[in-house]
């Protein structure tokens, strides 16, 4: 618990708002986008924005592999577990998630499908294994920190011969995000989101390093600093932030050494390369289609790919018009400029996929601000 | 999803399993990520596979200096709340 309570002592907490306090030029703003939802949730968690001053604003960004999901894909997992000869592996977050017509994977389990949940991709393959009369399918979601054990299963599946075992792969890249962000008209033109810095997400950092930021920084003039989870770890990193764009600065800084190297995993990397390769395009919730910012499983190990041996179809949804998840995701509206946040929109009763997960800015707004923001 | 916690290795197993602590918690995880760990390291685990080593060294570093901070500037958390309007 060492490196776990020492990232979190209040009086450093404390002096290290107090130097923010002293270098924040009055006369600018500072806006700063976290990536990672999970920072957005450390971030309210420990009650970072009552630390620092007014003019430090932080937005949230689309680093929530559970909101970013398109809906479409979502049912596409349960039409799959709609076959009885199927078992869909699922990491818990997606069970809750609202699918077209008030389903989730949660109904479809109620009503008798058979949805499990998975801690990690291992599980799957044990699942796999144990049920050799039935087809047994991971639901593969997330960032690059959740790419790397798919990738394992599927290469153990082909070691072991595992015929019963396939994966629906969700994973998408977290740098192609910050660039669709970075070119999306509220940003590039209107004018209604300003990022002017970036906290970058150090877990996804520990897999890709942090060279991939630095054309961000270079191209679009945008300092980012690799930020580790803890409240001391997000009060430094934004203190490297506010310091870079004091100077003039434009760079990738690291703050979490202790966790992420330039090149990041290298051996989690080659694994990754050697079983997925990149979709020409991936659909997002609320980013669109985003050219090569998705993955899917290369042909020599296409027998484990779902959307092959089921021959998946993806069909369009509408979106509930009231849900503004979309928007919440780009960083262009608050959570609290939604009509039905905290209203018909709650943890219990979720109409969009942001206020169930546990990265998600909704859920987070509800859980730690929904009284702070009501004055 | 991307939560990661940092563990302590207690035991190493075939296959690349290890077995990891964190707060008295045990758990298996998997180490095929990463090359010649030892017990008594530290790695950070997410979904069952550590992901990175811990650097304990950098860890301290920073843990010195956020002491340091805490005992030139800081005041006990309470203060935190009466400076907050």
């Amino acid at each position: 618990m060492r490196y776990i309570q020492g990232f979190r002592d209040g009086r450093t907490a404390h002096a290290l708002s107090r130097l923010i306090a002293d270098e924040v030029q009055t006369d600018r703003d500072y806006h700063l986008m976290e990536f990672c939802g999970g920072h957005t949730h450390a971030v309210f968690r420990h009650g970072i924005p009552d630390l620092l001053p007014d003019n430090v604003k932080l937005v949230h960004g689309p680093g929530c592999p559970v909101c970013v999901l398109p809906v479409s894909r979502l049912d596409m997992a349960i039409e799959l577990a709609g076959d009885d000869n199927v078992i869909l592996a699922s990491y818990g977050d997606m069970l809750r998630v609202p699918a077209s017509r008030r389903n989730s994977l949660l109904n479809a389990r109620a009503r008798g499908k058979d949805v499990r949940v998975v801690q990690s991709a291992v599980e799957a393959l044990e699942l796999a294994r144990a049920n050799p009369d039935r087809e047994v399918v991971l639901f593969a979601i997330g960032f690059e920190t959740t790419t790397p054990p798919t990738a394992l299963a599927i290469k153990q599946a082909a070691a072991m011969d595992l015929s019963n075992f396939s994966v629906f792969c969700n994973h998408v890249l977290t740098p192609s995000a910050i660039q669709s962000i970075l070119d999306s008209p509220e940003v590039r033109r209107l004018g209604q989101v300003r990022v002017d810095g970036f906290l970058g997400p150090s877990h996804v950092s520990t897999i890709i390093g942090s060279a991939p930021y630095e054309f961000f920084a270079a191209e679009y003039q945008r300092p980012v600093v690799i930020a580790g989870f803890e409240p001391l770890d997000v009060l430094t990193s934004i203190r490297m932030l506010i310091r870079q764009m004091n100077d003039g600065r434009a760079e990738v800084e690291n703050q979490f050494l202790r966790g992420v190297s330039r090149d990041g995993n290298e051996k989690a990397k080659a694994l990754v390369a050697d079983v997925l390769e990149l979709r020409p395009d991936f659909a997002w919730r609320g980013l669109g289609h985003v050219p090569y910012s998705g993955l899917r499983i290369k042909r020599e190990y296409r027998r484990f790919d779902a959307e092959k041996r089921f021959e998946m179809v993806e069909r369009e949804v509408r979106e509930n018009a009231a849900c503004q998840c979309p928007a919440v995701i780009r960083g262009v509206k608050k959570p609290t400029d939604c009509e039905i946040f905290g209203t018909v929109c709650t943890p219990r009763n979720p109409i969009g996929s942001c206020m169930v997960s546990d990265e998600g800015a909704c859920a987070a707004y509800y859980r730690y601000r929904r009284y702070a923001e009501a004055g | 999803m991307c939560l990661a916690v940092p563990a302590r290795v207690e035991e190493l197993h075939d296959f690349d399993q290890a077995t990891v602590e964190v707060g008295g918690v045990r758990s298996k995880c998997s180490l095929a990520f990463l090359d010649d760990v030892e017990v008594g390291d530290y790695v950070i685990v997410h979904v069952g596979h550590a992901i990175t080593r811990l650097d304990v060294e950098e860890a301290e570093r920073s843990l010195a200096l956020f002491r340091e901070l805490a005992e030139k500037l800081g005041e006990s958390p309470d203060a935190i709340y009466s400076g907050v309007s």
